[in-house]
């Protein structure tokens, strides 16, 4: 019992134990490099990987910033456009009936296929890249958002109208607050599929980022390259993951307490 | 205070509709405790949100004050079975919500309230809790805190539905104790309901027992054991006693009028 509530509730064992989990994996991937003589090529080791990245760790790191950078400005994009649009359709049954299936189509999408036309639209620059990854994170936000906006307990809407509140004040003091921690669910969602989203875009018609790196490398059969690139952009989901769980628990610190 | 002229609620639901409350007649004197009991679904909530205002009646009238309630007043104040407490805000923050609220409506400004929370906040035993979150409370401080929060408005009214039914045996006796004494200092006016004949009996000036589908009122009965009484240790046991078991006759009784309301649409 004390074992397992240590191993629960600790902070230490928090930051501990997903290190742990991380080692055991680089470990096994390296022992099978070994183990099975595995051509670097096919697959490199983690050794390699690390070499590789240290050759041109300015270079590398220029590049992740432009990814980051995209998936930042797309991913807050679809937050200014997806709450809105939450909102407004929780507030009226014409309006979603009307919009909810133009969004599911939208979605349904396969993004992979829109790619091209970005850029014939908006040329090479960071823009299709940007739209690909609003495209990515909009619709998780959206969902959420409403799902969070509908939740609020009817005693508390009551509790609300009995104090003569205004429907503004039942807005802002109770429902938008009710939903934040839904809200922040969509966000953690969101922000992988925004990482994915421009590496996609940088598939098609980059001259920059990672996923422009890992496109080239393919060309060039660079695996070791490849390997580090994706490194990054874990590194990177990983790192804007956990930043949004820190900004939760800095917000919303009554939420913890429903876990 | 409170007059009920003839008041009826009809709920279309789904399945055709339902009569809740038929033909309630009630005069709640100001500074009256009056106690509602019935069985599960009798309308009694339904009842109380009538007065608050919360509810249209579907025929009758219903006056507070010697006006007609047409919405929830600044003077009558409504407490929940739950604590019903924004989760976010700290135990003086959820005090602090109602004239928080007028001041967004042009009340006065906050400060002069703050005072007011903490003299509350200590009236029921929380003092050096005011700013805990509701979920590191116990379902009783909970409750405090409900109840305080709906003292902020120096209300002439209360209306509480079943606020302590959550609660265990030692908790609930000790906040209907100082109910009572609230009641007693500042003269207000409360209709509170209550599943606990005993409860009911101990709190009230009257009790008003309803009979279900559809719900009326069966009887009322004035209550004129002295105050202050106690469910406790030195309890009114055999005058409270007495009463109850008359109460329990009545709201056992199978309902006089018609078994079945369900209209058929
Ligand atoms: N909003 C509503 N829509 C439809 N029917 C309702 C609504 N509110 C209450 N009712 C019906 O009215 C009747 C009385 O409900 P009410 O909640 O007043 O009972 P109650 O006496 O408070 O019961 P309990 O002791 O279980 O709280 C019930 O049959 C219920 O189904
Ligand atoms: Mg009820």
């Amino acid at each position: 019992m004390t074992k397992r509530s240590w191993l629960t509730s600790s902070p230490v064992a928090a930051v501990v134990l997903p290190i742990i989990g991380l080692v055991a994996a680089i470990t096994l991937w390296w022992g099978a490099t070994v183990v099975f003589s595995i051509e670097p090529f096919l697959l490199p080791g983690p050794w390699d990987v690390l070499v590789k990245f240290f050759d041109q760790p300015g270079q590398l790191l220029s590049e992740t910033g432009t990814s980051l950078l995209e998936t930042i400005e797309g991913f807050l994009l679809a937050i200014v456009i997806g709450v809105p649009i939450a909102l407004v359709i929780v507030r009226s049954v014409i309006l979603e009936r009307l919009v909810y299936p133009l969004l599911l189509m939208v979605n349904s999408i396969p993004k992979v296929a829109v790619a091209p036309l970005l850029v014939v639209w908006m040329g090479f620059g960071q823009w299709p890249k940007v739209v690909m990854v609003l495209l990515m994170c909009f619709f998780p936000i959206v969902i959420s958002t409403a799902q969070g906006m509908k939740s609020t307990p009817t005693e508390l809407v009551e509790l609300m109208r009995s104090l003569n509140a205004t429907r503004t004040q039942e807005f802002f003091k109770l429902r938008l607050r009710y939903a934040m921690p839904q809200i922040f669910t969509g966000f953690k969602v969101a922000i992988s599929l925004a990482v994915i989203g421009s590496v996609i875009a940088e598939f098609v018609g980059a001259t920059k980022g990672l996923g422009y790196v890992i496109q080239q490398s393919g060309a060039s059969a660079d695996t070791t390259l490849a390997f580090a690139a994706i490194a990054l952009l874990s590194v990177m989901s990983i790192i804007l993951f956990y930043g949004l769980v820190l900004l939760e628990h800095i917000l919303l610190p009554w939420a913890q307490e429903k876990r | 205070m409170i007059r009920l002229n003839g008041v009826g609620q009809v709920f279309d639901g789904r399945e055709g509709s339902v009569t809740a409350l038929e033909e309630i007649d009630l005069h709640v004197r100001g500074g009256e405790f009056v106690t509602l009991i019935g069985r599960s679904g009798c309308g009694k909530s339904t009842l109380l949100r009538l007065i608050a205002g919360l509810l249209v009646p579907t025929s009758g009238s219903v006056q507070v004050a010697g006006e007609p309630v047409t919405g929830p007043r600044r003077d009558v104040s409504f407490m929940f079975q739950r604590p019903a407490l924004l989760p976010w805000r700290s135990v003086l923050s959820n005090v602090m919500l109602p004239v928080e609220i007028d001041k967004g409506r042009g009340g006065r400004g906050k400060a002069e309230y703050r005072d007011r929370a903490h003299q509350l906040l200590e009236l029921v035993g929380l003092q050096g809790f005011e700013r805990r979150l509701p979920h590191e409370l116990s379902g009783g401080m909970q409750q405090r805190v409900s109840l305080c929060r709906s003292l902020m408005r120096d209300p002439q009214v209360m209306l509480m539905d079943e606020p302590f039914s959550a609660l265990d045996a030692l908790t609930r006796t000790e906040l209907s104790e100082e109910l009572q004494r609230i009641k007693m200092e500042l003269s207000t006016t409360i209709v509170f309901v209550t599943h606990s004949i005993e409860e009911a009996v101990v709190l009230a000036d009257r009790v008003v027992v309803l009979t279900p589908r559809p719900g009326r009122m069966r009887e009322v009965v004035d209550i004129d054991i002295p105050r202050p009484r106690s469910l406790g240790q030195d309890a009114h046991l055999t005058e409270v006693a007495a009463i109850s078991g008359r109460l329990h006759a009545l709201l056992s009784e199978k309902a006089d009028v018609r078994p079945v309301d369900e209209v058929p649409r």
